[in-house]
């Protein structure tokens, strides 16, 4: 496996909309990525940290189906259900999403992911986040479970050296 | 904390604001008379919109001067910047665990080649 420039996120919260916008490069083509969006068993892999448990309660990856995960972290008590619907399937061009959490039912964000294809067999991803207001926007940006820097890299070693 | 902090994007929602802020951080203390001067907007326009920003925490006037210059509040400014790093950290991150699938699919697919 060759090494390669490390794929930076790059993240931009329009001033005056209530809009986050994250843009990715992978080295990989938009259909395996579109797909470890949409297979369930890849998903839970890479979706929450290793401290959190990410079980599938529906997953209908169809144009007008549904979907609802739990996230939970049994040592602490905590869980947390996420929900929405997909609102479009096209595959390995577009994904659009309903996303909602429990407990935040009036914060629902429409998510738009679109999957570019590169050279070299490399994918450029854009996720779009829209909210109701900037206040839900900026609540957003300043919240949210704080996972931890060094877990995310421990688990890219890990998967990293299973295959090597 | 988080307040303050959505009280500071707020501020700089509108852009006549996010200028006030940008033309501070470029020139340094300026009096309200010199941050009105280039609008087509009055002083007290000008001031209103000073009074947000000192509210949000992204702006003090010193109160003995006569002139009162208004002064940016960096720190304000590096917290969000934390915070919307930090926010990009964790996509950072989920997105490192899927470089990971991703790899692990790439080498799965060559077995089955090589198998086949």
């Amino acid at each position: 496996m060759s090494t390669t420039a490390r794929n930076l996120t790059e993240i931009e919260a329009v001033p005056d909309l209530p809009v986050i916008r994250i843009v990715r490069e992978f080295d990989a083509p938009p259909a395996q990525v579109f797909r470890a969006w949409v297979d369930p068993e890849l998903f839970v892999r890479w979706i929450g940290p290793r401290s959190i448990d990410t079980t599938i309660d529906v997953w209908d990856a169809r144009t007008g189906g549904e979907w609802r995960y739990t996230s939970s972290r049994p040592s602490e008590g905590f869980s947390m259900g996420f929900w929405g619907s997909f609102h479009e399937v096209r595959p390995d061009e577009r994904l659009v999403q309903t996303f909602s959490y429990d407990g935040g039912a009036d914060a629902v964000s429409l998510e738009t992911l679109t999957f570019e294809p590169l050279e070299g067999g490399r994918c450029r991803t854009v996720a779009t986040s829209v909210v109701e207001t900037i206040e839900i926007r900026d609540q957003i940006l300043v919240s949210g479970m704080d996972t931890g820097v060094i877990e995310g890299y421990e688990k890219l070693d890990e998967l990293l050296r299973e295959q090597s | 904390m988080a307040d303050q902090l959505s009280r500071a994007f707020q501020a700089l929602a509108d852009p006549t604001r996010r200028d006030l802020v940008a033309r501070l951080a470029a020139d340094g203390d300026a009096s309200v008379g010199q941050l009105a001067a280039p609008y087509d907007v009055s002083v007290q326009a000008v001031s209103k919109h000073l009074k947000v920003l000192e509210e949000a925490g992204l702006v003090s006037r010193s109160r003995d001067a006569q002139r009162r210059p208004v002064h940016l509040e960096a720190e304000v400014f590096d917290l969000m910047t934390a915070w919307i790093e930090r926010y990009r950290r964790r996509a950072e991150e989920r997105y490192t665990r899927l470089d990971g699938v991703l790899a692990e699919l790439a080498a799965d697919d060559e077995e089955e080649g090589a198998a086949s």
